[in-house]
């Protein structure tokens, strides 16, 4: 086959640094369709955390000795790598987590000694689970209210509305950069400047952006932005908070521990500055650096031929599935939103299709991808979410294509 | 009426002579087809096997000493699954529904759905129909 999209990347290269897309899946050739729960690992991060293992091992900040001192090196060194991939001001503006869940938590729990009852609360209404459950919790213990952006039938915000619900109240706005389940991009430097028009402060689910758009969290004057290292290409258990200093230094810490303290005497102890006021406990040291390196990594293919070799994945994928009879997509044109085909055939489950791909090895997700109340405002079970990454090909979507027909021969 | 034990049998036979996963999954998506469906006012919250992908119900009644099961889902897959419990549960006796070694689904090929984060649950749904063997035999005890 011959595309313009071998002229952006240099597929068969990439492809060669992935030894797990050269498996087979119940005897067929693995085709890697959920990117977007999450990315597989190239060699050059797994080499990073076996190196780690093998040369550098040793607790971080505290070790007099020189081993300490070059993993701590090499742990800050990978903080340096995240802030200038963001672009934050500082790199203790880089909390080091263990992936978005964990800093939104973190956030949320800061706000509970902050918020007063008459306090509002923000959240759009295509919000992963992850960034509405905490919230949620925030409120039950601070008595504030919790407020939802609707979404369109196109599954874009509906952004007259969010202008109506901001008021003086509002204290903080949550939205995802990129919708998990639908792939829409929102309009957040609009969302941001708009919630600060009031004085409110903006949280931003970076999760399913990272892996496709670079954020520049100054140029977006965003308050806090969270990643997970393990849908770009890096390891689970590892994320980012980033948060504007003057904020994570009003927050108080979020978990007590060794790390994030100052000074400890039985009647008082004062915390240690950003970033270890919110890194208690030996951190997830491996994966720090290898997150480092996972972004280097991407950063030396770059971000614009990611985004551009993907968007033509999502158009191809688009438009064979449109020749399919009874395929309904869900969310907005490929545009508008990163490489995700979400989708349903008419009167099949999703469940029933993703187990038959599965047999053709081929993975991609089913259900309500953690995200019920967008399938609530669908009125469907669940979808079928083909999630596409850089180093997938249009073989691979033919692949798809021709199980997804077979799937639908055998169900119907 | 044949028992718990000779309907497994008969089961693994049937499934034995298909070549490959193929013919396996249009079989039980035939069987599927075929599935005593649950009466629409049993199909109730209570009745519901909580799963985060597909929806299943199943009902039990008591008919001569013997335990009859209905079941529906909105997933095809997952019926045919529910019919081949159906057609070796369907119509014993509680006490050999309690006592019953389901490990011939491992023998046909469906051990993937045994496993307890695959949502369909067919781990539950065994513990849902074995449930209702013991709330029924702790009945027919208590009557006794």
């Amino acid at each position: 086959m011959t595309n313009t999209s071998e002229q952006i990347l240099d597929i068969d290269t990439i492809r060669k640094d992935f030894p797990i897309l050269h498996r087979e899946i119940n005897g067929r050739p693995l085709v890697y369709f959920d990117n977007a729960a999450t990315s597989q690992t190239p060699k050059q991060v797994i080499d990073c955390i076996v190196d780690y293992y093998e040369t550098k091992n040793a607790n971080i900040h505290r070790g007099v000795h020189s081993l300490s001192q070059i993993a701590t090196d090499a742990y800050e060194s990978a903080r340096e790598t995240v802030r200038k991939h963001f672009n934050a001001k500082f790199a203790h503006e880089i909390i080091l987590t263990a992936g978005t869940t964990h800093s939104i938590n973190l956030v949320a729990n800061g706000y509970a000694s902050i918020l007063k009852p008459e306090d509002e609360i923000l959240v759009s209404a295509m919000e992963h689970h992850s960034n509405i459950v905490p919230w949620q919790m925030l409120c039950q213990k601070t008595g504030s209210k919790l407020k939802v952006i609707p979404m369109s039938h196109k599954g874009e915000l509906e952004m007259d509305t969010y202008k109506e619900l901001l008021n003086e109240n509002t204290k903080l706005v949550f939205v995802n950069h990129v919708s998990n389940a639908l792939g829409t991009i929102n309009p957040i430097k609009d969302i941001i400047d708009l919630a600060h028009g009031v004085g409110a402060k903006v949280l931003i689910d970076g999760a399913q952006s990272a892996p496709h758009i670079k954020a520049d969290v100054q140029a977006l004057d965003v308050d806090y932005y969270t990643v997970s290292a393990h849908k770009i290409c890096g390891p689970t258990g590892v994320g980012m908070l980033y948060g504007k200093e003057e904020l994570l230094n009003m927050l108080p810490p979020y978990q007590g521990g060794g790390e994030m303290i100052s000074e400890v005497t039985f009647e008082k102890t004062t915390y240690a500055g950003l970033p270890h006021k919110f890194e208690a406990g030996t951190p997830n040291i491996s994966g720090g650096i290898a997150f480092g390196a996972a972004l280097d990594y991407m950063n030396d293919i770059g971000f614009e031929a990611i985004a551009a070799y993907e968007m033509e994945l999502l158009k191809y994928a688009t438009s064979e599935i449109e020749k399919i009879d009874g395929v309904e997509i869900y969310g907005t044109s490929p545009e508008r939103k990163t490489a995700v085909l979400s989708f349903n055939i008419e009167g099949l489950h999703p469940y029933d299709i993703g187990t038959l791909l599965d047999k053709m090895g081929i993975a991609v997700r089913t259900g309500h991808h953690c995200a019920q109340p967008i399938m609530e405002f669908y009125k469907i079970p669940g979808t079928v979410r083909a999630s596409f990454s850089f180093y997938n090909t249009k073989e691979e979507i033919d692949s798809f294509i021709t199980a997804l027909k077979k799937a639908k021969s055998m169900l119907l | 009426m044949s028992s718990i034990q000779e309907r497994q049998e008969e089961i693994i036979e049937e499934f034995s002579m298909f070549e490959d996963w193929m013919q396996r999954y249009e079989y039980m998506i035939e069987l599927g087809k075929s599935l005593p469906l649950i009466d629409e006012k049993h199909k109730t919250e209570e009745n519901i096997i909580k799963g985060c992908q597909s929806r299943v119900w199943v009902y039990a009644e008591m008919d001569n000493d013997q335990v009859d099961f209905t079941a529906d889902s909105d997933a095809i897959i997952t019926k045919g699954i529910i019919a081949i419990l159906i057609r070796v549960f369907s119509g014993q006796k509680p006490e050999d529904i309690i006592n019953a070694d389901t490990s011939f689904i491992d023998e046909i090929g469906l051990k993937e759905h045994l496993s307890p984060t695959r949502a369909n649950g067919l781990v539950s749904m065994i513990k849902q129909m074995k449930m209702y063997a013991i709330a029924y035999n702790s009945q027919q005890n208590n009557k006794a």
